[in-house]
Order: structure tokens, then C-alpha cells, then sequence
């Protein structure tokens, strides 16, 4: 790790927000200008365990399955330009999805180097955990793991930079993650090249901004803006955020100059709203960063300069999520047209309501809403004139335990269409199917309870 | 004159389990001394009745004109459990920004300075 290189700065590109993203932001982020780095976050918390089941149907899968095919058209500029690719897109299995890479770079005669960072899933190592001491108690509502240790799906702790870092260190042209903060893939190859130490935590939590600022692909560079969205240029083909980093701390945030989207005080600052809690306690495995000392100057079209920031030491724990089941849920919906539109949705979700009461059927949790009226904004949405409503599509939601009245509920929302008022449509792909409802349980750990393990795989042609 | 929120702020919600956090962002320093003095907690939480049903938290970023609201209690259970169209919070930022209020044109001219 000593032998970094202090380049004057580095341009570390997002090129995803979630799995799920624009499949083809990271290609643009390679071919339409200078980068050092390609970083990509694909999970959130549901993808864990999303993959944990489809690792359950074929135990060679788990990961993002976009990562070999996009590889297959990045792969080749990437190591001739020497551009790193850093990614937590190994999801549950890590290892598969670096095997699956190095398939393809054997297909394109290329050869490289994949460090993979796995020892995060904890799932079978829950009970030994808990025997020792570790009760892992839900950190909203206090209570210990065990009252849901029969239903657990997926758990998983959150790793930091630094075993990235390590990864880089060895060598690696890519590092394929399972979870680690989505802004340890930012932070961590600027400890590498810049040599941060482990306790600079004014500069670790820079890094950290930065990954926050990045982690939501084009959130920061005029996605889902609510300033003037509509200066917003070429939203068609747009640019992912690109962080020019400094060793000092500074960086700028900008984009490539052809592709689309929009850089300014405004946009990143939105970014750095983004699900936070506390913005003088931004908890990371590596630092706690500081907010609200965060200073940003627009610096140039499409360039935002970020600066002072500080932050402090991290907590002695990781935290750790595990996915449970909880039970099943089911929506169905119609859509009701003018005349009387909403007094017409609002009658059929009367009358559906009393079919299922006439059942018998109990559920822990049933829910309408008017999309047209008030889905979104509930009792703050504006009271409309009956008659200049065009149409209402009444949506209903039921969730419990009992899979047979989730069922049968299915079963009472098309009967609507011919037994209930009048100027209906819009039932479509069958009965509503109950779905398994995945519940989180985020904890913490102690950080000496789990320990991350680097290894290095290499295909050469 | 009256104006909506929207006219001189813009902001972004999310989830943080089955808390929303709702920010608020202003386009210079006037801007943020109103909307600081004109949101707070129980304003908030009032606002939201219907909405959210536990604590609002207010924090503040003065560096970046910002407040930060925590809305505990406000998505049915948090992103995958939730039977709401609106799961995550997402669409709750712009549900505050809709608040009208009264200001003097002096003031709205001060408020949408940097505005875009």
C-alpha cells in the first residue's frame, strides 16, 4: 500500500445509483472522456435479498448479472486507458460474479486482475455470533435478533474503504465487493493514491462526501431536481457525475462535457440532502463526516467545487442488515373516468371493502389511495372541483400473514368492473398474486466480530 | 404577495426506514433565515398531519442554506413493507414546497437571487 503514486488529482465516475440504473451510464462514463476510476453501487437494501434467493435457485448467481455483459463492452478501453473499476455489484456472492468476469475477459484475450472483497455475509455465522454475545438488537426498536432468527434471509455488515483499498494495493484493474457503503467505492481510491492515513478523518470524511455525492448516479448532476428540472439538458444521453479529486481533501464535482444533465450549487446540494438523518453525524465504517461544514462554489460551467470539509473518528461498530420475511402483501387497481370519478372510486373501494368484510378475511394492514388525487401527498393534496377531474385510479394494498385471504383478495378486484360503478377499466395482468414482504432489521456490530478478507484472482490469455 | 415555497426553494425526500427525511434548501442567505424562522418542528409536524405520525426533527446546514426535517413515523413501515403508491418519501419534498405563503415582493426579489 506504500506505493502510491500522489498524481496532482484523480476523476472518479459514477457510473450507477442502483441496479436497476441506465444500464448504459457506465459505458458513457468510459468512452466520452478522461477517467481514472469507474465506481458503480448496485444494492440497496432489498437487492440483498433479492440475490440471496436467486443464489438459493442457482448458487453460481447472486450478484448483479448486468456486471459480465457490461464488462464485455468496457472491459477492453478500461485496461488499455488503465481505468479502475471498483463495484459492491458482487451482492451475495462475490466470487461468482468475479468468476463471471474473468469468463469474459478469457473471451476477449484480455488479462486482468480482480481483487474481491467477501467475509461481509454473515448469515451463517448468526448463531455462533449471537452465542457469543452479539444480540444484534433492531436499532429502531431495540429488540434482540433472535425474535426473528427463524425468518432471516440475507444479513450482511456494511464494510468500508479500506479493504478496497487493500485490493488496489494488490493490484487489481477491478474490485468486486459484496456490501460495502456505497461511499467507500469513492473514498477508497483516493486513500490509495493519495496515502490518506486511517486517522486523517477530515480527509476520510471528504472522500465520504464525495461517495454520497456520487452514489446516486445522475442525482447529483440534474436527475430528479426540483430547481428548474427544466434547464436540465439532454437528459436523453447523460452524464453520471464525475468527482475530480485533490490529496488536500478538495474536490470538484462536474461531468463530461458531450453528455447530458446539469452541475451546480443546486443539484449537488439536493444530492447531499438525499436520505440523510443527522449532517453533523454521517456515520461511515471509516469516519463520521460533518455536513454542515461542507463549502460548495460554483467554479465553472458544470463544475462544482467542494471544500473544508471535516469529520471525526469512526464508532467502534459496523452496521449490519438482515433482510427477514413478514409475512405477504398484494395491490390491485382500477382506473374510474369523468363523470364523478373520484366519488366513483372512492364507492368501489366502499363496496370492495365490504365484500372482503362479508369473507371474513383479516389483515393486519389494508390501504387505498386516489392516484389522480391524493396517492402522493396524502391530506396536503389540494381538494380538486369533482368536475375537472379526468380520471382516478383507485389503488388498494393489503398485507398480513395469512396467505389465503391475501389470496382471496386477489380474487375481488376485477368483479368490480361488471358489479360496481360505472366507467371503469384498466384491470390488467390477472389477479393481483401475493408477494412475500422482506422486512429489515438494521443492527450493529462490533467491528473485531467480522473481518474482511481480500483475494486476488487473474485470468491471463 | 403570496407565493409557494416552490418559487424561492427546491429540496429532495427519502427514506431512512419508516422515517422520511424531507430537505429544504433556499438560494442564498435571506432565503434560509426565512424558511428558518418559518419551519419549524411544529410547523412541520403539523403541516403533515394525516402524513406523519411520529416526532419531526428539524436539522440545520446554514453552509448550504438547508434544513434537514426527519418525519418519524411516515411510511407505513418503512420501503418494502409499505403499501403506500409512494413507498420511500420521495415525492414529500415537494409536498412541503407547496406551502404558500405571505411575503413582500421585496422579499420575494431577495429570496429567488441564484434561483435555478
Amino acid at each position: 500500500m506504500k506505493d502510491y503514486r500522489m498524481k496532482p488529482n484523480i476523476r472518479i465516475a459514477s457510473g450507477q445509483g442502483f441496479w436497476g440504473d441506465l444500464i448504459d451510464a457506465p459505458v458513457y462514463q468510459v468512452f466520452s472522456g478522461e477517467i481514472d476510476y469507474l465506481v458503480m453501487d448496485y444494492l440497496a437494501e432489498v437487492t440483498m435479498s433479492i440475490l440471496k434467493k436467486q443464489q438459493l435457485r442457482d448458487p453460481k448467481l447472486g450478484y448483479a448479472k448486468d456486471i459480465p455483459a457490461l464488462m464485455k463492452k468496457i472491459l477492453p478501453e478500461c485496461k488499455k486507458r488503465n481505468i479502475k473499476i471498483i463495484t459492491n455489484g458482487g451482492g451475495v456472492n462475490p466470487l461468482g460474479c468475479a468468476e463471471a468476469v474473468l469468463e469474459t475477459a478469457k473471451e476477449l484475450s484480455i488479462s486482468v486482475k480482480i481483487a474481491v472483497v467477501t467475509g461481509d455475509d454473515i448469515l451463517g455465522s448468526l448463531d455462533e455470533l449471537v452465542a457469543s454475545g452479539s444480540e444484534l438488537r433492531n436499532m429502531e426498536t431495540g429488540e434482540p435478533i433472535t425474535v426473528v432468527k427463524d425468518k432471516i434471509l440475507s444479513a450482511n455488515t456494511y464494510f468500508g474503504a479500506f479493504p478496497i483499498v487493500e485490493g488496489l494495493a494488490k493490484g487489481a484493474d477491478i474490485v468486486i465487493t459484496g456490501r460495502t457503503t456505497d461511499t467507500g467505492l469513492t473514498l477508497a481510491p483516493m486513500i490509495y493514491e493519495f496515502g490518506w492515513a486511517k486517522d486523517d478523518f477530515d480527509k476520510l470524511s471528504a472522500g465520504t462526501i464525495a461517495g454520497h455525492i456520487l452514489e446516486c448516479g445522475m442525482q447529483a448532476t440534474g436527475g430528479n431536481f426540483l430547481g428548474d428540472w427544466q434547464s436540465v439538458e439532454n437528459f436523453e444521453k447523460p452524464g453520471f457525475p464525475i468527482c475530480e479529486a485533490y490529496p488536500d481533501g478538495t474536490f470538484y464535482i462536474t461531468k463530461h462535457e458531450s453528455l447530458g444533465g446539469k452541475v451546480s450549487v443546486a443539484t449537488v446540494s439536493e444530492q447531499l440532502l438525499y436520505e440523510i438523518g443527522d449532517p453533523k453525524q454521517y456515520i461511515t465504517p471509516d469516519c463520521v463526516a460533518d455536513f454542515t461544514s461542507i463549502k460548495l462554489e460554483q467554479a465553472g460551467k458544470d463544475r462544482v467545487k467542494v471544500h473544508s470539509i471535516t469529520g471525526s473518528a469512526a464508532t467502534p461498530f459496523y452496521k449490519v442488515s438482515c433482510a427477514y420475511a413478514d409475512g405477504y402483501s398484494a395491490f390491485g387497481q382500477l382506473t374510474y373516468s369523468w363523470p364523478q370519478a373520484l366519488t366513483k372510486a372512492r364507492k368501489a373501494d366502499e363496496i370492495l371493502r365490504g365484500r372482503l368484510k362479508n369473507l371474513g378475511l383479516q389483515f393486519d394492514e389494508m390501504r387505498t389511495e386516489f392516484a389522480g388525487y391524493n396517492a402522493c401527498h396524502g391530506p396536503v393534496a389540494k381538494e380538486l372541483d369533482e368536475d375537472s377531474i379526468n380520471e382516478i385510479t383507485m389503488r388498494i394494498g393489503v398485507r398480513g400473514n395469512d396467505k389465503k385471504a391475501i389470496e382471496r383478495f386477489g380474487m375481488e378486484i376485477a368483479p368490480l368492473i361488471l358489479t360496481g360503478p360505472p366507467a371503469v377499466t384498466g384491470f390488467a395482468g390477472g389477479r393481483p398474486k401475493p408477494q412475500d414482504v422482506v422486512a429489515y432489521w438494521p443492527a450493529l456490530i462490533e467491528k473485531d466480530q467480522v473481518t474482511p478478507l481480500v483475494t486476488l484472482l487473474e485470468v491471463k490469455p | 404577495m403570496k407565493a409557494k415555497l416552490i418559487e424561492f426553494c427546491h429540496g429532495r425526500s427519502g427514506d431512512k426506514g419508516d422515517a422520511a427525511n424531507v430537505g429544504i434548501i433556499a438560494y442564498n442567505q435571506a432565503g434560509y433565515d426565512y424558511i428558518s424562522g418559518l419551519l419549524t418542528e411544529t410547523f412541520v409536524k403539523d403541516y403533515f398531519a394525516g402524513v406523519c405520525f411520529g416526532e419531526v426533527k428539524r436539522y440545520e446546514l446554514p453552509n448550504i442554506h438547508a434544513l434537514n426535517f426527519l418525519l418519524n413515523n411516515t411510511l407505513g413501515g418503512g420501503g418494502t413493507v409499505s403499501l403506500k403508491l409512494d413507498a420511500q418519501g420521495k415525492t414529500l419534498a415537494a409536498a412541503l414546497l407547496r406551502l404558500e405563503v405571505d411575503i413582500t415582493e421585496k422579499q420575494f426579489n431577495e429570496f429567488t437571487k441564484n434561483k435555478e
